[in-house]
């Protein structure tokens, strides 16, 4: 395997990190105030990816980074062909980052309902952002020669970067609420599994159809096969989840989005951002990416630091193993107001 | 205003920001670090109380430093997707090793610190903090090694007008990085030390409980701040004269020095207008020699002045901007090779000003305490208050000094010139609508100053709060010793109950 075409399925999986792991978490945020119905189940729901959600958030930014250091061009034309909906994306991260933090700090209701609030927009919204982004770079951008956007700051914006706004919402949703059902216990879990499956037929729609949009583009057989994969995982996770096996059905929806990831990006593939407005113009695996030097510095890097992080943060999560419930919620201290 | 004053505003805004977390993250992690060692290693109730308290404000600090970095890394490609793609074979390996080797270690062990205190045992729990605040050290040198790459391009050839890596080596191992890096480190602790000797003093003077607590803070940041102030001091008078060689022009600014001088003096402030063509005739209080000292350890060297700098400049890097549309206005019209001069100028002597009035309180705070005592004067808790803004307006006027005088490039050619590598600032923005450029820096500058807002309200609430808003008085004092070592060898015992010890 050539290190460009290497570097293409490092990205692809960090992606794949980012969209399982960050993907519950933004599911948690954005079902807070539906599964969370009284204060002592929203923090049950918060504390389930309290000790994770920031580890989780890394995958985007060494996403990016990779992205950054290996295909300079692909980083350069998404980042800036899409400046408005990161910008929302940012502001959507910064605030529920911020909120998770800040929200149990002051013992006080009305505080905590405003950094409910942005745990709910900013989850909902970056989720959105994220799907947005992915099905840009996937299906492809009105860029020119230089790799710049043609068009206004809302050329990104169409029915299928909507469609996959919404494809990536919807998974976030249920595998957030899948996975409350493996890490919570009592009423909640069973509202999150009776939720889960509920929601699975319309909430996993939109990913289905932006699958069948981006075979039918520019599919490959085996890309075709691993689309197959995602509809047989979600059908088992949803079949093993309505049988109360919550850890299987989890594993499930990892299988279904490994094979998301696969089926988007070897679609994409020669391509890492192809161009509506010219095929000629668009990025290629090969054309964007950086020196075969700057490449294998990198897969030193990658080689030593990847399995690291996966052992580590492996740990976390059996560290962090149990499931919680509302028994285990400590009372809050925090400072009390003063004059 | 247009894209590239509207993207160079938002750099500025976001990373001045950016920059005031940032520092006291780094300093007060290794501090919290180490206190938690002293508790591990004593169990004297009182350590806890120290790695409790000042935990929880580097927590409170840490949110924000963590959700402002992603805004760094993703505006580059967003605002100056030019500058990207030339520099992106070089620039981003150092970037991508960042989130690579340090961010992951920072946040899945912050997490593990926070969650784990029940979870882990003692020493492993300890391990958790030495591994999240040695990798924000990391996290530095790693984004130090970027931007002095910018500030010195080392390690690479031209291929097809562009940079290639050619040595990783090199970039990581750049002289300029090597002399940034305890520069920045030190001015870190210089912040953490102040804010600890700040906080402590005011509660010492209310005569808060856990005198111990304050007193031991207030002496460990105390002689914390004395070593960091002189590292800051040494280390910054050796990237000075590095900065001689390798950006003369940015030094020149800093002094505002108009014509050669041999031996060249040393302007202590001025009054007048610094860029005007007589500037030399401003300055007032000037010390004989030492600037050529501060330049080359000598104190009869020649310094070089813009009057001689911008032909050398023009000569080398070229007379005019070339003839390009995306340059704008720009295009094809002379470079002005002087960086603003009131903003160098000045920015160099608030950093060294605001250093040395730390500096000064730090060791003022040595001295007032010594012994046991304690000023009972109103003035000393306000002063000791004041105090901890004066390390991160040094900080802050550093790097605007240090990015405005490098100006106008982004990447500042390296002046061996066996490199030939460089990029002007105007030439490295975004062919962005000024619109979107204007949308998110209205959006992110709301948005920090409302979190600046909240942030202070926080910080303000726990530090006056004290020991008892972080620890709760659940042991009888008499016991505390015997009941920590007690917990020590059980690292289970708290699971008598199924509460967990902390929870969001």
């Amino acid at each position: 395997m050539n290190l460009p075409l290497l570097w293409f399925c490092v990205i692809a999986l960090l992606w794949l990190g980012y969209l399982f792991l960050e993907g519950f978490d933004f599911g948690v945020g954005m079902l807070l105030p539906v599964l969370g119905r009284d204060e002592t189940e929203r923090r049950v729901l918060i504390n389930t990816i309290g000790p994770v959600w920031d580890g989780n958030e890394v995958w985007l930014i060494v996403a990016a980074g990779a992205t950054f250091a290996a295909f300079p061009g692909w980083y350069a034309s998404l980042f800036s062909a899409t400046y408005l909906p990161l910008t929302l994306f940012l502001v959507a991260l910064i605030g529920r980052g911020v909120a998770f933090e800040y929200r149990g700090k002051v013992d006080s209701a009305r505080w905590r309902r405003v950094w409910d609030r942005i745990i709910v927009t900013g989850s909902w919204t970056a989720a959105l952002c994220v799907g947005f982004v992915i099905t840009a770079t996937v299906l492809g951008l009105p860029l020119d020669a230089a790799g710049d956007r043609i068009g206004s700051p809302f050329a990104s914006v169409t029915w299928e970067t909507v469609l996959g706004a919404l494809a990536v919402a919807g998974y976030a949703l249920v595998h957030g609420a899948i996975f409350l059902a493996l890490k919570t216990e009592g009423d909640v879990r069973y509202r999150a599994r009776a939720l889960a499956l509920r929601a699975a037929p319309v909430a996993l729609l939109p990913l289905v159809v932006l699958l069948l949009l981006v075979q039918l583009r520019s599919g490959e057989p085996w890309t075709w096969a691993a689309t197959g994969v995602v509809l047989a995982a979600v059908a088992a996770a949803l079949a093993r989840l309505a049988r109360g096996r919550e850890g299987q059905a989890f594993s499930g929806m990892a299988v279904a989005v490994a094979a998301t990831v696969l089926a988007l990006f070897g679609a994409l593939y020669p391509d890492v951002l192809p161009s509506t407005a010219d095929p000629a113009h668009s990025l290629t695996v090969a054309g964007a990416a950086s020196s075969s030097y700057t490449l294998t510095v990198m897969t030193w890097v990658a080689a030593f630091g990847t399995p690291a992080v996966l052992v580590y943060q492996g740990w976390t999560y059996w560290v962090f193993r149990k499931r919680i419930g509302v028994r285990h919620i400590p009372a809050t201290h925090v400072p009390a107001a003063s004059s | 205003m247009d894209v590239l004053d509207l993207a160079r505003w938002q750099f500025g805004i976001t990373t001045v920001y950016h920059f005031l977390m940032v520092p006291l993250t780094i300093g007060l992690s290794l501090i919290v670090a180490g206190m938690q060692t002293a508790w591990v290693r004593t169990g004297d109730r009182k350590y806890l109380a120290m790695t409790k308290f000042w935990g929880k404000l580097l927590l409170i600090n840490f949110a924000m430093g963590v959700v402002t970095g992603i805004v760094q890394e993703f505006q580059f490609g967003m605002a100056w997707s030019a500058y990207s793609r030339f520099v992106g074979d070089v620039f981003g390996a150092p970037l991508a090793m960042e989130g690579l080797v340090a961010f992951f270690v920072e946040s899945t062990f912050l997490g593990l610190w926070i969650f784990g205190w029940d979870r882990l045992p003692k020493r492993v729990h300890l391990a958790c903090v030495w591994a999240f605040s040695l990798a924000t050290v990391a996290s530095a040198y790693f984004i130090l090694a970027a931007n002095s790459w910018m500030q010195h391009p080392v390690g690479i050839e031209v291929r097809d007008g562009r940079p290639v890596l050619t040595s990783i080596g090199a970039v990581l191992g750049n002289s300029t990085v090597l002399a940034a890096f305890p520069h920045t480190v030190f001015g870190a602790f210089c912040v953490a030390a102040t804010f600890l000797v700040g906080i402590s003093a005011w509660h010492l003077w209310h005569r808060s409980d856990d005198e111990p607590v304050w007193r031991g803070s207030l002496r460990l940041g105390a002689w914390v701040g004395v070593v960091a102030f002189a590292g800051v001091a040494i280390s910054g008078d050796l990237q000075g004269k590095l900065m001689f060689e390798q950006q003369p022009m940015k030094m020149a600014a800093a002094e505002a020095l108009c014509r050669t001088e041999e031996p060249a003096s040393f302007s202590v402030f001025a009054i007048g207008d610094v860029a005007s063509p007589d500037c030399e005739d401003v300055k007032s209080i000037t010390v004989p020699a030492l600037l050529s000292f501060l330049a080359h350890n000598d104190f009869s060297s020649e310094v070089k002045g813009l009057d001689e700098l911008v032909p050398l400049y023009q000569e080398r890097y070229g007379a005019n901007y070339p003839v390009d549309e995306r340059l704008g206005e720009l295009s094809g019209q002379p470079i002005d090779y002087v960086p603003l001069l009131p903003v160098t100028y000045w920015g160099f002597r608030l950093m060294i000003g605001f250093g040395a009035i730390a500096t000064f309180a730090g060791v003022a705070a040595l001295w007032l305490t010594r012994g046991g005592r304690l000023p009972r004067g109103r003035w000393f808790p306000i002063a000791a208050l004041a105090s901890i803004a004066t390390p991160f307006l040094a900080n802050s006027f550093g790097w605007i000094f240090t990015e405005m005088g490098r100006q106008p490039f982004v990447v500042v050619p390296n002046p061996s010139g066996v490199d030939g590598v460089w990029m002007y600032t105007a030439q490295a923005v975004s062919n962005s609508a000024p619109g979107e450029v204007l949308t998110s820096l209205i959006a992110l500058t709301t948005v920090y100053g409302a979190l600046a807002v909240v942030e202070g309200f926080l910080v303000r609430r726990y530090v006056r709060a004290g020991v008892p808003g972080v620890l709760p008085p659940e042991k009888p004092a008499d016991q505390k010793h015997d009941t920590d070592e007690h917990d020590d060898e059980k690292p289970d015992a708290e699971k008598k109950s199924d509460v967990l010890a902390f929870a969001y």
